[in-house]
């Protein structure tokens, strides 16, 4: 919403500077956005006229003017290279200090070519106002000379623009922010009253209302007799100020009343209406052509208004073409309604029309003020255009709007935190407009006045469905108790500027703060802190990608497709955030950065829902080193990562099995499922299908792993017992089994290690042979196990009897023998 | 000094001299002090004389072994030494060779401040609460009074997903993390104090609007919590957020569907360098205001009873004003030396007890 000083000043007695009132709208909810001052940058420039214009005597295309610019520079030298510099012309001029906002630089006095040049003769393109013109800005004979030009051309009107929250329909109005602003000691509003013209014959069109829920209330009345040409020039000046293009005088009006008093009004020409009744009703289908020049097919959830011919106007919104007026119009009808803001925007957003009138109606119009902007609109056609007014005619009830509201004054401190006069809070109240019922020592209770439509409004709740129905039912009285209420002291509270409340830290719970995060965040923060420290860069992606993409890594349900997305590629919810990293790797990579290692933490969806998925990737070589070549990534950096990263999150590491069944969007033979148990999976890893490199145009090894750490029993909270530190020295031995090939090396590890529990303290595998000396489909497994004897040192005998358990285990386990 | 004695030393000391390794001293001291070395014979020779003959070259040669000892001891260390050198000087490498690498990873600067958000709430008794990121219509609009025709709706520009089968709600992304103060205030007594922080959607994408982004958004509801105590918190947390304890915090009134009062929060910088809390113009960085009754009784709480306040900010917004980040896209472009740039390291992680 825009308007400018001149035009508040119509409403708003005040003496207050630009800045002061910009600082208090900002206080008081109406938030400055702009402030466009053009005569602030224009107040250096001055009229002037030239004196004398002679050739300069050492440039063909320069002049030396004599220039009178008035009181100080009475008589200045200026070189000026215009074509136009004449002998007697009045101009506009530019002193030294002056900074040209056409062309961005500062004057300077000095020489050209020789000749002192005290100032610059200036063109409007060098204020920053208008195209070139070839030459200086010519204006009429007879300029006073020492005019601010700013003054000269009325330019010294600063236009503010606030933006106004959808609560405030009444701050649409330049009288409604006079209003505002006298009340929080801005000024005096001034009074207004609209003067009444007596209509002197039946209009000759007239209302009916079949659809009242959308239009409680219509008036309207015919003027005959106007001639519609261009308004004066200072509606004209006014509507452009506020960023309006002047149309004709009948148009100008009804967009003026819009912006004066938040009254859109809709004008039309009385011969291009079919018949003479216009109705308010309900579409049907027609295909309406809008005043933008945009057709619209209108539905039975629109309010329209039609004539014999058909819908001729979306009510509320915008009238049609083709009852418009325009030069040639003789006889207008104003209409002047009361639309049910939902409706409104409904219809607005069903056909995307944006307007001036919509903005209003859908946040509410003052609700008594018809009448008299009915009169007041006549008023000033009849002073514009001529003509005579008709008597007005209408169709259904003015609403009822009347209710009041309760403020008991020690709610402003005990919910506003500060504590207010109770005669300063009937104060502002009645600045506002509200009208005081009764009074006591305790409460005031008040009438909401009409163009209040967002306080004390009817309650509509929409509670949880599974709320005990007492429980509910004491909520919603609680809320028909203090609702109203809270709309006052918020009344109250911006008059007085937030900033006049004391700041109060909140009183602690505890004196030492409980920790903030469960211990299941807890477990992913460590997590993301593990992978980090592990060489891995987090990063952050959508959490929509394409459907395609989606597709290769898991399950695409329908039910996860966006109805609205923003780009073709971000309509499906992801899988997994595997999708966005390999894409990240593909863009690194193409940017000149093969080899990282990424990771990021965030949601992914399936049918089940959504799921929070620890994914990394790691993609290239390892860098070159002396004696150490370049290695391709494999997959146990990334079963690395994720072994890390479930281990960091209280994965029992014991507990873990690894199977060789990982999705689809892995290379099938080299990654791996990770289970706890045989039905808990927390995860996969291994390299990345070469298929879907090969789709993506990735010429690179990539490996990733995905984790659900939410899915990691939490760890158990008991006192651990403490550990054996045993004096005797462990012992080592080294086994070679050779076993079928397709036997998990984890199988006989974890045959091995239960063989003995008590004195087999780890096992590890150093070496896995296949070929020469061992039999075909077989493997060799080296096997190195450490003996921590815990009693006392163990005797030949009591190792030899360790080993043979050993070698038994694997045996029946595995089916496995002893290298020989 | 009887010849032979004099002859032995001798020998010992130019075979010494001579001996220009350890293997060469070790022949020469056990030729002379091992089991058959020649001064051992003399000394095993002592016992095969008279008294007085054992007394006189007993005496001398005791002298000569506690000499050749010193002096074979002495030749030893010697050699050990120029051995040592000799490999020292041997193994010598060109230590500007690089270590191995060990890449470094970074947390995200999103990631970083959230915990920073958390570290500073969580020191004023705030717990940090999750929600899904999918919400019904009404956990995202209806419960936080806002209908569907409410003009604030056609400001937020809503992503909406299929109904689900059998379903009647209509599910979208969440356009604020509110759905989780919902959630808490059906699931939980008050006293509350929790923050949301979490991702959220927008249909908006252009160079100062992602479509997805992040929120924290904070809610606290108890007996006798004012405006004041909203100013208090939010006024100790950006001081706190941006290490300034004067920073200059303005609040002017505004309005949401699911406050009253509500309040726009600013705070002081300048516009011409971007530095918070110096010059003289005002940034809005917070949205904030009493939680509306219609809201606690659509979560069963009595507004005569319980209230609160309500706030939120944008993730992404308040690390680009801490950091000076001047592209918001840049967050989710995975630009891997965007990361290491703007990312920080895993072992200092947001403590209060060590400085954010």
């Amino acid at each position: 919403m825009k308007f400018s000083l001149s035009w508040l000043r119509e409403h708003l007695e005040t003496t207050a500077t630009v800045e002061e009132i910009c600082a208090r709208l900002n206080t008081i909810g109406l938030e400055v956005e702009g402030v466009e001052d053009r005569g602030a940058v224009l107040a250096p420039f001055r009229t002037a006229r030239i004196l004398s214009a002679e050739q300069h005597p050492n440039a063909d295309r320069l002049r030396v003017c004599q220039v009178d610019a008035g009181e100080g520079f009475e008589r200045v030298q200026v070189v000026c290279g215009a074509p136009n510099a004449r002998t007697g012309l009045s101009v506009i001029f530019a002193p030294p200090g002056t900074w040209i906002p056409g062309s961005d630089i500062t004057i300077k006095a000095g020489k050209i070519r020789g000749e002192t040049s005290g100032g610059m003769l200036c063109s409007l393109r060098e204020l920053g106002l208008g195209q070139e013109t070839g030459g200086i800005a010519e204006l009429p004979d007879g300029t006073v000379v020492g005019q601010s030009y700013a003054l000269f051309a009325d330019m010294d009107d600063p236009v503010i623009e606030i933006a106004i929250t959808p609560n405030r329909g009444d701050a649409l109005a330049i009288r409604g922010i006079a209003r505002d602003l006298a009340a929080a000691g801005m000024g005096e509003l001034r009074p207004w009253q609209a003067e009444t013209v007596e209509g002197t014959f039946a209009s000759a069109l007239t209302w009916a209302d079949t659809f009242p829920e959308a239009c409680p209330w219509v008036l309207g009345r015919t003027i005959r007799g106007v001639r519609n040409g261009p308004s004066p020039e200072w509606l004209q000046r006014r509507l452009e100020s506020v960023g309006l293009r002047p149309i004709s005088a009948l148009v100008d009006i009804t967009n003026y009343f819009a912006f004066d008093l938040g009254r859109p009004l809709h004008v039309f020409d009385v011969a291009k209406v079919g018949g003479n009744v216009l109705t308010v009703c309900r579409g049907a289908g027609e295909t309406l052509r809008t005043l933008d020049g945009g057709e619209h097919v209108m539905t039975v959830d629109d309010c329209v208004i039609a004539d014999a011919n058909g819908v001729q106007s979306l009510a509320g919104i915008m009238g049609g073409e083709a009852t418009g007026v325009s030069e040639t119009t003789t006889d207008v009808f104003v209409e002047c309604a009361l639309f049910e803001p939902v409706h409104i925007a409904l219809s607005g957003r069903r056909h995307n029309l944006h307007s001036d009138a919509r903005q209003r109606f859908e946040r509410g119009v003052d609700q008594a003020l018809p009448p008299a902007a009915l009169e007041a609109a006549t008023r000033m056609i009849i002073d514009l255009c001529g003509g005579e007014a008709s008597e007005v005619v209408s169709a259904g009830a003015p609403p009822a709007w009347q209710r009041d509201a309760r403020l008991r004054f020690e709610r402003i401190a005990t919910l506003g935190g500060l504590t207010v006069a109770p005669d300063v809070a009937v104060t502002s109240l009645e600045r506002l407009g509200f009208e005081v019922r009764s009074r006591d020592a305790q409460q005031v209770v008040v009438g909401v006045p009409s163009w209040r439509n967002d306080i004390a409004t009817p309650i509509v709740l929409d509670q949880a469905r599974d709320l005990p129905p007492e429980q509910a039912e004491r909520a919603a009285q609680g809320v028909r108790a203090v609702d109203a209420e809270v709309d006052l002291i918020e009344e109250v509270l911006r008059l007085q500027g937030m900033d006049a409340i004391p700041a109060v830290s909140l009183p602690p719970l505890s004196a030492v703060p409980v920790a903030a995060l469960t211990s299941a965040q807890a477990r992913v923060a460590a997590t993301r802190r593990q992978l980090a420290a592990r060489g891995l860069l987090e990063t952050v992606g959508f959490s929509f990608v394409s459907y395609e993409q989606a597709s290769a890594f898991g399950e695409t349900p329908e039910s996860l497709r966006l109805l609205n997305p923003i780009a073709v590629d971000l309509d499906q919810m992801r899988p997994t955030p595997l999708v966005n990293l390999l894409n990240a790797v593909h863009h690194n990579a193409a940017r000149g950065y093969p080899d990282l290692g990424l990771f990021e933490i965030g949601a992914g969806f399936g049918a089940g829902g959504q799921r929070q998925i620890v994914a990394g990737i790691r993609s290239g070589h390892s860098p070159r080193m002396p004696a150490h070549p370049a290695t391709p990534v494999d997959l146990w950096a990334a079963k690395a990562d994720i072994l890390e990263a479930l281990r960091v999150a209280g994965a029992s590491m014991e507990g873990l099995s690894i199977t060789a069944d990982a999705p689809s969007h892995y290379h099938p033979g080299r990654s791996g499922t990770v289970r706890q148990g045989p039905r808990l999976v927390l995860g996969y890893f291994g390299q990345v299908h070469p298929a879907l490199l090969a789709e993506r145009g990735i010429d690179l090894p990539v490996v990733g792993f995905e984790a659900f750490i939410e899915d990691v029993p939490e760890p158990k909270r008991r006192r651990r017992a403490p550990p054996n530190l045993s004096p005797f020295q462990p012992l080592h031995r080294d086994f070679a089994f050779i076993v079928a090939r397709d036997v998990p090396a984890e199988q006989l590890l974890r045959a091995v290690r239960g063989a003995e529990r008590n004195l087999i303290s780890a096992v590890s595998l150093f070496d896995v042979y296949e070929g020469d000396k061992i039999p075909e489909g077989h493997k060799s497994l080296g096997i190195e196990i450490t003996i921590q004897p815990v009693e006392r040192n163990m005797t030949d005998a009591d190792i030899e009897a360790v080993c043979a358990r050993v070698i038994a285990a694997a045996k029946k386990t595995c089916n496995a023998d002893l290298r020989g | 000094m009887s010849d032979d004695l004099e002859t032995l030393k001798q020998d010992t000391l130019s075979a010494l001299a001579a001996a220009s390794d350890l293997r060469a001293w070790d022949e020469v001291r056990v030729a002379t002090m091992g089991k058959s070395g020649r001064l051992t014979g003399l000394l095993k020779g002592l016992g095969r004389m008279s008294p007085e003959e054992r007394r006189l070259r007993g005496g001398a040669l005791n002298r000569l072994r506690d000499e050749l000892s010193r002096v074979i001891a002495e030749r030893g260390q010697e050699l050990e030494a120029q051995a040592l050198n000799a490999r020292l000087a041997a193994e010598r490498v060109d230590v500007t060779l690089p270590a191995a690498p060990q890449p470094e990873g970074t947390l995200h600067p999103i990631t970083r401040t959230i915990e920073e958000m958390s570290a500073i709430f969580g020191a004023m008794g705030f717990k940090v609460a999750e929600g899904p990121d999918i919400e019904t219509d009404w956990h995202n609009f209806a419960a936080l009074n806002t209908p569907a025709h409410h003009p604030a709706r056609t400001d937020q520009d809503t992503f909406y997903l299929p109904r689900e089968e059998g379903q009647e709600a209509e599910r979208v992304l969440r356009t604020q993390t509110s759905g989780v103060q919902i959630r808490t205030m059906l699931s939980h007594e008050p006293p509350i104090r929790i923050i949301a922080p979490g991702r959220t959607y927008r249909a908006d994408h252009d160079a100062t609007h992602s479509p997805m982004f992040h929120q924290c958004e904070g809610l606290v509801i108890d007996r006798g919590i004012t405006l004041g105590h909203l100013k208090g918190c939010l006024s100790d947390f950006l001081r706190a957020f941006f290490a300034q304890p004067d920073l200059p915090v303005r609040f002017r009134a505004s309005y949401f569907p699911f406050t009253e009062p509500s309040m726009e929060v600013d705070i002081g910088w300048s516009r011409k360098t971007g530095q918070i809390g110096a010059g003289s113009d005002w940034l809005e960085v917070l949205g904030s205001g009493m939680v509306h009754p219609r809201v606690l009784a659509n979560c069963g709480l009595d507004p005569r009873e319980w209230q609160g306040f309500a706030f939120g900010m944008g993730v992404e917004r308040l690390t680009m004003l801490r950091h000076g980040i001047p592209d918001l896209r840049s967050f989710y472009d995975s630009d891997v030396r965007w990361l290491r740039h703007y990312g920080t390291s895993p072992l200092s992680p947001a403590l209060l007890h060590e400085g954010l």
